[in-house]
């Protein structure tokens, strides 16, 4: 059987940044790989070492050339291969809208026939939150959105999924493969790459395709969003911060704890 | 096609907050586009669910019978259905959990641009969506185009709807048996129950992703001894496993009201501040002075917590 792994280079933001027209610039970025998917690429991994038969994992990735210094990571943790797309016309996108990005991942779904998709919930990033569902109902696979356990063996019909709902509760639902999951944290514990792993990436595909290969044109990736402004959410902080050192700044914080009454004397 | 159709929300026989919430938004779209409001409810106990969303903002009520709870297949169904019906201009859908678990496949389905999480909408001749990226650190506006759109709104950004209202109730053919059973719910647990019940404490010392190393933790539970705090902590620390999940605070673990939270290493996500926004006073300890923790804090200190820590637990001592 075969399992996709959707994946995404993300960048976290440095504490201090500015902002260069609609996006932050490029000296504040730290780039790595999306939380949620790590935990995607765990479950996808878990199942092929689990597995009698031969199970492929295969990573797919809207992303720049730089980003398959990343996507290397999920190939030294354990996935066989990895699908790269790009284009200019992608690139000139000021926010890749889920409709684009279900278009281009329906491509990569014709041409692997996965048995499964994993993704994670949402890109930390953009936060869309919507590829892996949009995907799905794109497709005809069923889905479940914000999996936190999973219980599925290679070749299986039918995976059982934990959607973990709000307020602590849990829904327990099956999901008849095909079918596209989107991965919560927490599901599992992601491993750290080995060195053999990293080593062993190094020898691994990463195959590039321009919209065209994929038989798509540019306009497919030309959505309806647009974003027009990006800016430092106005603070809407009263807070009092105290000034000073570690001493002079906890004498102060405990003098408010005392006058709550929440710490005795 | 200037009207709003809200999708409203349920779960174990109640309407959940941000049905309340999304009526506000919606009524406040549909009168941007001068239209009306229609809100659907699906699935569970229809008619008293139609009868606490009948609130004034509110013009038309659709009820579905469609089982008790939440499935996708039947939600997606049900939503284009009256979609294609009403065709109104705005489709506004949570988004919740279950809201990720259809709104993309409603989207697609139909063919409509789709914009998430959104905590405000404003309409002047096109749609603009204010929404938050790179974890609350920046704000954003997006224009999306075209005259139809699908939209989810993030919870607690607006005021829930309330009064009663007058508006038209119609009951909805739809035919439920029809709909795809390829994803069956099974049933629901509560998990996150243990040994301590964080949302009864008065004090809380909570610790996020700023701690690091499981090691660290014990400089917290060195605070919380000496202060008699109970602890809790952000997702990732669950998630890592150095704490039990009856520890973790925000959407998808326990809902806290303190008198004090005392927010340590947190960034302060909106997922977080969900479960601890209604704590009496929120103090946080973070090096970052634009975490957006801090936007919600009373008092603050903007420093190293393996300096400031230390320094507090002896205070106490
Ligand atoms: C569907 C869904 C549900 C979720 N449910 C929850 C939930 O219930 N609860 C929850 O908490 N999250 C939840 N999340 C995750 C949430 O989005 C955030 O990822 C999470 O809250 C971040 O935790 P954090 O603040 O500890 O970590 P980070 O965001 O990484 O923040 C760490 C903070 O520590 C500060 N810091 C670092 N070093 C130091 C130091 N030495 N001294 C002081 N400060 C320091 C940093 O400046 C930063 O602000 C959910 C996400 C999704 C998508």
């Amino acid at each position: 059987m075969k399992v996709l792994v959707t994946v995404k280079e993300v960048a976290a933001v440095e504490d201090d940044f500015e902002i260069d027209g609609l996006s932050i610039d490029d000296r504040y970025l730290e780039y790595d790989l999306n939380e949620w998917d790590d935990y995607a690429v765990e479950a996808a991994v878990q199942i092929a070492e689990a597995a009698d038969e031969d199970v492929e994992v295969v990573a797919a990735t809207i992303g720049p050339e730089r980003s398959e210094e990343t996507i290397r990571m999920a190939l030294a943790k354990g996935a066989d291969r990895a699908v790269r797309v790009w284009d200019d016309a992608i690139a000139d996108q000021t926010l890749l809208d889920v409709n684009a990005k279900a278009s281009v991942f329906e491509q990569v779904v014709a041409e692997e026939e996965p048995d499964l998709v994993l993704t994670g919930v949402q890109a930390a990033d953009d936060a869309l939150g919507a590829t892996g569902v949009a995907l799905a109902n794109r497709v005809g696979y069923q889905w479940a959105a914000v999996v936190n356990d999973l219980d599925y063996a290679a070749g299986d019909d039918v995976a059982t999924v934990r959607r973990e709902l709000e307020g602590g509760v849990e829904e327990i639902t099956e999901v008849d493969l095909p079918a596209v999951l989107s991965i919560q944290t927490g599901i599992n514990e992601p491993r750290y790459a080995s060195l053999r792993g990293i080593r062993q990436a190094q020898q691994k595909e990463i195959a590039p395709h321009d919209l065209s290969d994929l038989g798509l044109d540019a306009e497919t990736v030309d959505g309806a969003l647009e974003l027009t402004d990006m800016y430092e959410p106005e603070s809407e902080s009263d807070a009092t911060i105290f000034e000073g050192g570690a001493e002079e700044t906890a004498t102060e914080l405990a003098n408010v704890l005392r006058d709550k009454g929440v710490v005795g004397e | 096609m200037s009207d709003v159709l809200f999708v409203a929300e349920h779960r174990r026989g109640d309407l959940r907050d941000v049905s309340y919430e999304g009526i506000t938004a919606g009524r406040e779209l549909a009168d941007a586009l001068g239209g009306d409001l229609h809100v659907a409810v699906i699935s569970g106990s229809v008619e008293a669910f139609a009868e606490s969303l009948n609130t004034p903002a509110v013009d038309a009520i659709h009820t579905v019978e469609a089982g008790e709870e939440f499935d996708h297949d039947t939600y997606a169904a049900a939503t284009e259905a009256l979609h294609a019906e009403l065709d109104p201009a705005a489709l506004l859908l949570p988004n919740s959990v279950n809201g990720l678990d259809y709104a993309p496949a409603v989207a697609d389905s139909l063919g409509l641009p789709y914009a998430s999480d959104a905590v405000d909408v404003a309409y002047d001749d096109g749609l603009t969506v204010t929404r938050e990226m790179y974890g609350s650190k920046v704000e954003t506006t997006v224009d999306v185009a075209g005259d139809q759109f699908v939209v989810s709104i993030r919870s607690g950004e607006w005021p829930a709807a309330s009064g009663a209202g007058e508006a038209s109730l119609e009951a909805f053919e739809f035919d439920a048996d029809s709909v795809d059973d390829g994803a069956r719910v099974q049933g629901y647990e509560e998990v996150g129950s243990g040994d301590v019940d964080i949302s009864e404490a008065d004090f809380l010392v909570s610790i996020g992703r700023g701690i690091e190393e499981e090691e660290n933790l014990d400089l917290i539970r060195d605070l919380c001894d000496a202060t008699g705090a109970t602890l809790s902590s952000s997702r990732p620390i669950v998630d890592n496993g150095w704490l039990p999940k009856n520890r973790q605070v925000g959407q998808s673990g326990k809902q806290v009201t303190p008198d004090v939270y005392l927010a340590i290493g947190i960034s302060g996500a909106v997922q977080h501040v969900a479960g601890m926004k209604g704590a009496e006073t929120i103090i946080a300890i973070n090096t970052d002075p634009n975490a957006p923790i801090f936007d919600i804090a009373d008092y603050g200190i903007v420093g190293d917590l393996f300096d400031v820590v230390p320094a507090l637990i002896e205070e106490f001592e």
